[in-house]
């Protein structure tokens, strides 16, 4: 047998030896030929000793699984897990005029954010096209943000921050603080209950998208109620020499790699950077990735806004969709989305629900076809699958959350009804 | 990780075994026990008909996990005188008895298996 790890421009990649190679290539493609030096997390042996498999992501080598995908997936849609997602990028940005600069630079307005609130956001080219997306903190505490780019992504931000500010004469430091930080998603039902059992302050008395400092087993750190499966629970961004204490005190808990955050993420209709949006491979814009919520037209200007002004008169031309298969088969990115033999798309992520055990999927297709219940067909590998258009949010039981609520009134380019969106990270 | 290699069969270099039935001239074909590990958890597996004929080498089958599409080849030539169904609905079984019921052919083949490497041979590959 030959194994393809599914690329995102969808050609399959073959290795010539297999197996191995495809685990490691799984996930990884789009960031092409980072892996001369990989970086690793700050926990990487600890989860070797542990038995997880790894792979290349965003120039990380990090766990992508340690009991099975599905193991670890349903552990976080039924009780709770751990992830280590230090590969994630963070920045800190502080001075006069970080608010200006952070406004300029994101799509969402950051005056919305109390001390201790979080925001989902997007970073835009001038095309408008989504470079990354990223959930912004305001500090509980400081007079700072935090805001968190996906794995790779800092140095990119790092200079892209400072390059700006530098031009608009903008009074404000940006610092790359990826290494000091090791960040930590627990997850599930039950993740609150088990934070809490350890924290120093009550974590369910902070609200979905709110942060607060507190202590969990004596280690300092920040504690978001954010995430990227669906499910309630918390990231927690720590001192990166205490990660190994605050990893210890969930020894109990299922730890997951980033297979299981992939499938629970798409089954929660949440997007990911460099695959269902990517400013080279898959451009798109907030409108039509339906993340028209987290724009803030109303605020002065920012880089992008002109571009979706002008694509907001016409409407998208492609919509993100939902997809689920009819028959048998499972959607993969690059596989097409055909209506009455007519291309008219196609799928950007796809995997087989590990708790609908349904083969589901996220891609564009033309705006005329992209109403829910719309009957097309997925080409899997040659054969034509029946599917149908559905909402992105795959399973009922997700939780709400408050933070795009008011965000959603801004915005009347987005045809999606369910904002959904939670934190991408 | 240790992993099961029953040294009644036959395996390709490509992770595939083969095994010969009670009936002359035909052989069950299925994926190793590291094979189905490597992939994790299978969930779709695409099928050739009966009554198909391949040449030795052609990929013949698919089989999905999570996270990555397998193609799976032939180690002979001949007519598929057997698909497992279990599978269709099932296709978990590979990952839990690759070596028994989760087969997924049954050939008829005037090929013999000479070419093919012995359990001690693929397990030093692997």
């Amino acid at each position: 047998m030959t194994t393809d790890g599914i690329t995102p421009d969808g050609i399959p990649s073959t290795a010539s030896s297999v197996l191995v190679a495809s685990t490691e290539r799984f996930l990884s493609l789009y960031w092409p030929d980072i892996r001369v030096s990989l970086r690793t997390p700050p926990l990487y042996q600890v989860h070797r000793d542990s038995g997880a498999e790894f792979t290349d992501f965003g120039g990380w080598e990090m766990p992508v699984s340690y009991a099975g995908i599905s193991t670890e997936h349903s552990a976080v849609r039924e009780s709770v897990g751990i992830f280590d997602v230090s590969h994630m990028s963070e920045l800190e940005v502080r001075g006069p005029d970080a608010t200006a600069l952070m406004n300029r630079l994101t799509t969402n307005d950051v005056r919305d954010l109390d001390p201790g609130d979080a925001q989902y956001s997007c970073i835009l080219n001038e095309d408008g096209h989504i470079i990354d997306d990223t959930v912004v903190y305001r500090d509980p505490d400081e007079d700072a943000y935090l805001f968190v780019p996906n794995a790779g992504h800092g140095a990119q931000m790092t200079d892209r921050w400072r390059t700006h500010a530098a031009s608009i004469d903008a009074d404000a430091t940006v610092t790359d603080v990826t290494d000091d930080l090791g960040l930590f998603a627990i997850q599930g039902p039950d993740a609150i209950e088990t934070v809490d059992a350890n924290a120093a302050g009550s974590i369910a008395d902070v609200g979905r998208f709110s942060a607060v400092r507190t202590t969990i087993n004596g280690v300092e750190c920040l504690v978001a109620r954010t995430g990227y499966t669906g499910e309630d629970g918390v990231e927690v961004f720590v001192d990166v020499d205490r990660s190994r204490e605050l990893w210890g005190t969930f020894e109990d808990v299922q730890p997951c790699g980033l297979g299981a955050r992939d499938t629970l993420r798409l089954e929660a209709g949440l997007l990911l950077s460099g695959q269902d949006f990517d400013p080279e491979t898959e451009p798109r814009t907030p409108l039509e990735a339906k993340l028209g919520f987290v724009v803030d037209d109303s605020k002065n200007d920012f880089v992008g806004k002109e571009a979706l002004s002008i694509q907001a008169e016409t409407g998208p031309e492609e919509l993100l969709v939902g997809i689920h298969l009819n028959g048998r088969g499972v959607p993969r990115s690059g596989y097409g989305i055909h209506h009455d033999d007519e291309r008219i798309g196609h799928v950007t992520s796809g995997t087989m629900s590990p708790t609908l055990s349904e083969p589901i999927g996220l891609g564009y297709v033309d705006a005329d076809y992209a109403s829910t219940g719309t009957s097309i067909a997925v080409d899997v590998r040659g054969r034509q699958v029946p599917a149908t258009i559905v909402g992105q949010r795959f399973l009922d039981s997700l939780v709400d959350t408050d933070e795009t609520d008011d965000a959603d009134e801004t915005d009347d380019a987005d045809e999606s009804d369910d904002a959904t969106h939670e934190t991408d990270e | 990780m240790d992993h099961e290699i029953p040294t009644d069969r036959r395996y390709a270099e490509s992770h595939e075994w083969v095994h010969e039935t009670d009936a002359e001239g035909v052989l069950r074909i299925g994926i190793s026990d590291f094979a189905q590990d490597e992939l994790g958890d299978i969930v779709f597996a695409e099928l050739p008909r009966e009554g198909e004929t391949f040449d030795r080498g052609d990929q013949f089958a698919v089989v999905e996990s999570i996270k990555a599409v397998s193609d799976i080849y032939l180690p002979v030539s001949g007519t598929i005188e057997a698909v497992n169904e279990a599978i269709t609905d099932q296709p978990e079984l590979i990952n839990e008895d690759p070596h028994g019921d989760g087969w997924l052919v049954e050939i008829r083949t005037d090929d013999d298996v000479d070419h093919l490497l012995t359990a001690e041979e693929y397990e030093e590959q692997i």
